[in-house]
C-alpha cells in the first residue's frame, strides 16, 4: 500500500465558541499536529476613527473609552496626551498621579480578568470562579475612585475629573493589602498546579528572536524574555520617578520558556508590580489642582484655537497604545486621528505560537496574547457591497499615499 | 490549595448577592407587584458607593438653557426645546460619562444612585427625563 500523508485545513471562526471575538483562522492540520496558521482579521472594524473626526474633542474623548472595554483607561489617557502635546496643555501632579493609580488598577484588574479566561480556556472553570471573585475588590475600588465598575472616564485634557479623597485612601490600601495576602494562594494555584503545568508548559512558544522580529508588545514580549516596557523605555506621566522594570520570567527565578506557562507567570509578577506602584503613588502624591482647566468652556476654546500633532503612547495591560492626532485651528474635532490598539502588534506572533502545537491547544494559545479585536481592526475593504482583500504591497503604497497626504 | 477553597466555600455564603429574591422567581414582573403588594420579600442589590454615576436628574427651574451640555454630550442624549428653552433627556443612550453634569453652569443636573433602568420601549416615560 501507497503511503498518504494528507493535511486538511480546519477553519475556526470568524464565530466559533472557543473565541471571544470574531476573527478568522484557517489551520493546516495533518492529524493533530498543526502545520500553519492564516489569520484573518477585519470583521470587527466600527470607524471609531472617522466618527472621532466628526466630533469635538470631548466627545472624541468617550468614543476613545469605548474602543475597548476592559481598556477603558488606556485609549482615554493614550488620547489626553496626544491632545495635550498638540495643544501644548501642561498636567498639574497631583493629576498625573491620579492617572498612574487608575490605570495601574485597570491592569490589576485586567490581568486578573485574563487568568479568569485563561483557566476557562484550559477547561479549568473552578480557577476561572476564583480569580473573578478575588477581582471584585479591585472593581469595587475602581466603582468607589471613578463612579463606574467599567468606562470610568476619569481623565480630562489638561488634568483629571475626580480626585482622590482622604476618605478614600484607606480603602485602597486595604485592597492592596487584600491582594498581597492572597497573591501567595493565587500563584501556588496558577504556578504549581500540576494540570495548569501541563497544559501550558512547552505549549505556544514563542521564541525571543522570533518576538523581536514580529514586534510582540507587552506581556507577550516579555513572556520571551524580552526586557521591553513603555514605562520604562519612554517614561511618561511620573512613571520616570517609579522605577519601573520590565518583568520577565526570570525575575520569578525560572528560565525564559516563552510559553504559555510564561505569560502566566508575567502576568502575575506585573499584579504584584502594579499594586507597589499603586502604593507608591499614594503615598508620594502632592496635593494640588486636579485639572488646568477648571472651566470646560475654556477647555472648548483653547482646543479650538490649537493647531499642531501629537503622539501619546502608554502601556496598556495588553502592551503599547498609540494614538495620533493632529489639530487644526478653527475646528473643534482632530483633522486626523489614528489608533494603535496592542494587539495589532501581537497577531502576527499568533503564527510561530501556533506552528506545531496540537488542535486541542488552539483556543489557549489563541487567548495567551489576551487579543482584543475590536480595539484593533482599524480597516476594512469593501467595493460594490462585497469585501476585498488587499496584499501587503498595495497596503504599504496606500499608508505611503496616506502619509503624504498628511504632511501636505 | 484550591481544594481547601473548595471545601470552605461549601460552608460559607455565596460570593453573589441574590438579587431579586434567593431563588429565581418564575416572572420577574409578578414577583415585583408581590414585592408592591407587600407579600413578598426583595432581597436589595448591592449599595453603591458615593458619587456613584447613575440615571440623571434634571432640575427645571434651575436651567437658564444655554445648551452647554448639548454641546459636550458623547451620545446626543441631550434635546432642546426652543419653545421652554428647557432640555429632554433620553436616558436610555445616555453613557453615564457625568460630563454634562460637570459642564452645567448653575448645576441643574445631577446623577442619582439609581442604576435598575431597564425597560421594553426606549421611549418609555421612565427613561426620558425633562
Amino acid at each position: 500500500m501507497e503511503e498518504t500523508r494528507t493535511t486538511f485545513e480546519i477553519p475556526v471562526g470568524p464565530v466559533h465558541p472557543a473565541l471571544k471575538e470574531n476573527i478568522r483562522f484557517t489551520f493546516r492540520v495533518e492529524g493533530e499536529r498543526i502545520l500553519g496558521v492564516d489569520v484573518k482579521p477585519g470583521f470587527v472594524h466600527r470607524g471609531i476613527e472617522y466618527m472621532g473626526m466628526r466630533r469635538n474633542l470631548i466627545q472624541v474623548l468617550y468614543l476613545s473609552e469605548r474602543i475597548c472595554g476592559i481598556c477603558s483607561i488606556s485609549h482615554p489617557i493614550v488620547l489626553v496626551q496626544a491632545v495635550e502635546q498638540a495643544a501644548g496643555i501642561e498636567v498639574p501632579p497631583r493629576a498625573q498621579y491620579i492617572r498612574v493609580i487608575v490605570s495601574e488598577l485597570e491592569r490589576l484588574h485586567s490581568h486578573l480578568l485574563w487568568a479568569g479566561v485563561a483557566a476557562h480556556e484550559l477547561g479549568f472553570d473552578t480557577l476561572l470562579h476564583l480569580s473573578w471573585k478575588v477581582r471584585e475588590a479591585v472593581m469595587d475600588i475602581l466603582e468607589e475612585l471613578t463612579g463606574n465598575r467599567v468606562d470610568y472616564a476619569i481623565p480630562i485634557y489638561g488634568g483629571v475629573r475626580r480626585d482622590i479623597s482622604p476618605e478614600q485612601m484607606p480603602k485602597v490600601s486595604e485592597m492592596i493589602r487584600y491582594y498581597r495576602g492572597l497573591f501567595e494562594e493565587l500563584s501556588d494555584t496558577f504556578l504549581r498546579d500540576p494540570s495548569v503545568e501541563a497544559r501550558t508548559r512547552n505549549v505556544g512558544v514563542l521564541e525571543p528572536e522570533e518576538a523581536h522580529e514580529l514586534l510582540a508588545v507587552g506581556p507577550t514580549a516579555r513572556a520571551s524574555g524580552l526586557r521591553k516596557d513603555v514605562r520604562q523605555d519612554w517614561p511618561y506621566l511620573v512613571y520616570g520617578d517609579m522605577d519601573v522594570r520590565a518583568l520577565t520570567p526570570e525575575d520569578h527565578g525560572l528560565e525564559v520558556r516563552g510559553d504559555v506557562f510564561d505569560k502566566i507567570v508575567v502576568r502575575l509578577l506585573e499584579v504584584a508590580q502594579s499594586l507597589d506602584l499603586i502604593e507608591r503613588c499614594m503615598e508620594e502624591m502632592p496635593d494640588g489642582e486636579i485639572t488646568s482647566f477648571p472651566k470646560l468652556p475654556a477647555l472648548l476654546a483653547h482646543l479650538k484655537k490649537a493647531e499642531g500633532e501629537g503622539i501619546g503612547r502608554h502601556e496598556a495591560p495588553r502592551g503599547e497604545v498609540i494614538h495620533y492626532v493632529r489639530l487644526e485651528a478653527g475646528q473643534e474635532g482632530p483633522s486626523v486621528w489614528k489608533v494603535k490598539a496592542p494587539t495589532y502588534s501581537n497577531l502576527m506572533p499568533w503564527v510561530p505560537m501556533f506552528e506545531d502545537q496540537e488542535i486541542a491547544d488552539i483556543p489557549i494559545i489563541a487567548a495567551s496574547i489576551d487579543p482584543c479585536m475590536c480595539c484593533m481592526d482599524r480597516v476594512h475593504v469593501v467595493r460594490s457591497g462585497r469585501p476585498e482583500e488587499w496584499t501587503k504591497q498595495e497596503l504599504l503604497r496606500r499608508s505611503w499615499e496616506k502619509t503624504r497626504r498628511l504632511c501636505g | 490549595m484550591i481544594l481547601k477553597v473548595l471545601m470552605a466555600q461549601l460552608f460559607s455564603r455565596p460570593v453573589t448577592n441574590r438579587f431579586p429574591a434567593k431563588y429565581m422567581p418564575r416572572s420577574v414582573t409578578g414577583f415585583l407587584a408581590k414585592v408592591g403588594q407587600g407579600k413578598a420579600k426583595l432581597v436589595p442589590p448591592v449599595p453603591v458607593p458615593k458619587g456613584f454615576r447613575g440615571k440623571l436628574a434634571y432640575d427645571r427651574e434651575t436651567c437658564i438653557g444655554c445648551q452647554l451640555c448639548i454641546r459636550v454630550c458623547p451620545a446626543s442624549v441631550i434635546m432642546f426645546k426652543p419653545e421652554t428653552k428647557k432640555i429632554r433627556i433620553h436616558v436610555a443612550r445616555c453613557t453615564f460619562c457625568g460630563q454634562c453634569v460637570d459642564v452645567c453652569p448653575v448645576d441643574a443636573l445631577a446623577m442619582t444612585e439609581e442604576f435598575l433602568l431597564a425597560a421594553y420601549d426606549r421611549f418609555d416615560p421612565s427613561l426620558i427625563v425633562e
